[in-house]
């Protein structure tokens, strides 16, 4: 067992582009692989990686392609990972609605925010018309 | 262009999903299920998913597209191993794969579509 | 520490070094009552070591901040040994003193280099005193946290054994749930009876809660999730043993039950169970 350090954040961070179905591949991968390394168990990754694929694909397809921005955190001897997704598209007009919409069968949007929050520990979101859309999302490892 | 293989067995077909599908195989997945049901005049189709460690909202719809498209050509669809770890995720999601038949594994799948077609 | 001052220690334990082992190993082994547990070539390797990595990291660094990353090595080696102590029972003073116990040997060595220099004497001692205190506690808080990780596994470890899956037939798996049911404890009980059923191929799972006092909202959700969850994989769950008090709680929090079958009691839920796999059991004739 090794320990890293004491109350320090270490962010390793990396960046990635969401503009083909190839780079949601590439984002399901490189989320599991941070969430193997915080030590999350099995379930917990299960959840931050299909979060991480539903708010991927909200850039993808409503915000017109974007890019996630992924840290791996380490807070008071807790690891955890944090995936913030942004894109320069239209903005949501009305969150709340946005959170509370279930998903859609067949082609509609379903955009599956309330979904992500669900799965994930925390939740941020920064988004209006004509302003592009920030989702901020983190998955703590238990103590 | 690559795609995920259909077996037939008997007036079963059979599709193992094994890898984190990109959209345009999941589509040409669904078109060549839908093809196959009719050629091969089909009446069960089961997927098994039991390699896959992650479905999302994407991967659930495409789902139920097979098992509404099967439907209207008179075909069952079951669903089988879906992996714990999925399932929880799923539940917490809000996904709830209507109109879906699932089972444990490809053997009670199989037992389940051939007591179906009787 | 000032740019000049920070060669004073680290020159210092460096020409010194086997004298300063020396010293170090036999003030270890007097605050260290159990040292038959420890072989004396760990000690003196495990000290050398330490000793040999605190000297890069004050050549490097210049400063004594454990936290940068010129000290991950002296971290890890602390780690490690700390870890290595909590887990075969020693208490965190005696892991502790493995580097308080420097302190003595330390100042010995300035007293001697500083003879004639007061001013110096001082500052350096004050050096070595964070550095010693700063390595000490970290060895301590890591300790700590090691014996919060053996605690914890032995609590899964009694959790597992308390709460067992049993295989009641071909295609059914009884989990009798015993005890105050928290949310974690839940979580955990539920994602095994899940690995179980695909383990064992069970098309029903029994959940029997005939042992639990009392159910809160947060435990009456997860029971509800793992239902679901094991429906979506293709098995049935049973709730049985539901209590009367229980009964009123899980209806005052709204919680939906009409989607799941429950029963009385473990036995009934059993014979439904048999029923649903097509099953039946009988009577042999009585003898003649």
């Amino acid at each position: 067992m090794r320990e890293a350090a004491l109350n320090v954040a270490i962010p390793a961070v990396t960046e990635q582009p969401i503009r083909s179905s190839e780079d949601m591949v590439r984002l399901r991968q490189m989320v599991r692989d941070r969430a193997i390394s915080a030590g999350l168990s099995l379930v917990d990754q299960t959840k931050i990686v299909t979060a991480a694929s539903e708010l991927g694909r909200n850039t993808l397809i409503y915000g017109g392609g974007g890019k996630v921005i992924a840290t791996s955190l380490e807070h008071g001897g807790r690891r955890g990972i944090r995936l913030e997704f942004c894109d320069e598209g239209p903005g949501i007009p009305d969150i709340p609605k946005a959170l509370s919409d279930g998903f859609t069968t067949g082609s509609g949007l379903g955009l599956g925010l309330g979904g992500a929050k669900r799965l994930s520990d925390e939740f941020h979101i920064d988004s209006a018309p004509g302003k592009g859309t920030r989702v901020v999302i983190v998955k703590w490892r238990p103590r | 262009m690559e795609r995920i293989p259909i077996l037939r067995m008997g007036r079963q077909l059979l599709v193992t999903i094994q890898v984190d599908m990109h959209d345009q195989l999941a589509l040409t997945l669904q078109d060549d299920l839908t093809r196959r049901i009719v050629a091969d005049k089909a009446k069960g189709v089961l997927i098994d998913i039991s390699s896959l460690d992650v479905v999302d909202s994407f991967i659930g719809r495409m789902i139920s597209n097979i098992a509404a498209m099967s439907r209207v050509l008179d075909a069952k669809t079951v669903v089988v191993g879906m992996r714990p770890a999925v399932a929880i995720t799923l539940v917490e999601l809000g996904l709830n794969l209507e109109g879906v038949r699932t089972a444990l594994n490809v053997e009670k799948g199989m037992a389940l579509l051939q007591e179906a077609d009787r | 520490m000032k740019a000049n001052e920070k060669s004073g220690l680290a020159g210092i334990l460096r020409a010194h070094e086997a004298e300063i082992l020396e010293e170090w190993q036999k003030e270890q082994s007097a605050g260290q009552p159990r040292r038959d547990q420890l072989n004396d070539a760990e000690i003196r390797a495990a000290s050398r070591e330490f000793l040999g990595g605190v000297v890069e990291a004050l050549n490097a660094s210049g400063a004594v901040d454990m936290r940068s990353d010129a000290w991950s090595k002296v971290r890890d080696l602390l780690a490690e040994l700390s870890a290595s102590r909590a887990r075969q029972g020693f208490s965190p003073t005696e892991t502790a003193t493995f580097v308080f116990s420097l302190k003595r040997p330390l100042f010995g060595l300035l007293r001697k280099e500083f003879a004639n220099d007061a001013q110096k004497l001082g500052d350096e001692t004050w050096n070595a005193t964070i550095l010693i205190d700063q390595l000490g506690l970290f060895t301590a808080e890591t300790f700590q946290k090691t014996r919060e990780q053996v605690i914890s596994r032995q609590q899964r470890e009694l959790l597992e054994l308390s709460t067992p899956v049993v295989a009641l037939w071909d295609d059914i798996l009884a989990l009798p749930l015993i005890g105050t049911l928290d949310s974690g404890r839940t979580q955990v009980v539920m994602e095994s009876l899940l690995e179980r059923v695909v383990e064992t191929g069970a098309s029903i799972a029994i959940i029997d809660i005939t042992g639990v006092p009392t159910v809160d909202t947060l435990v009456a959700q997860h029971l509800m999730k793992t239902v679901a969850a094991a429906r979506l994989m293709g098995a049935d769950c049973i709730i049985s043993g539901i209590r009367p008090q229980i009964a009123q709680t899980i209806v005052h929090l709204g919680v939906d039950l009409s989607a799941v079958t429950t029963k009385a009691s473990l036995a009934d839920a059993f014979a439904v169970a048999l029923d649903r796999v097509g099953a039946r059991i009988v009577k042999n004739a009585a003898p003649a």
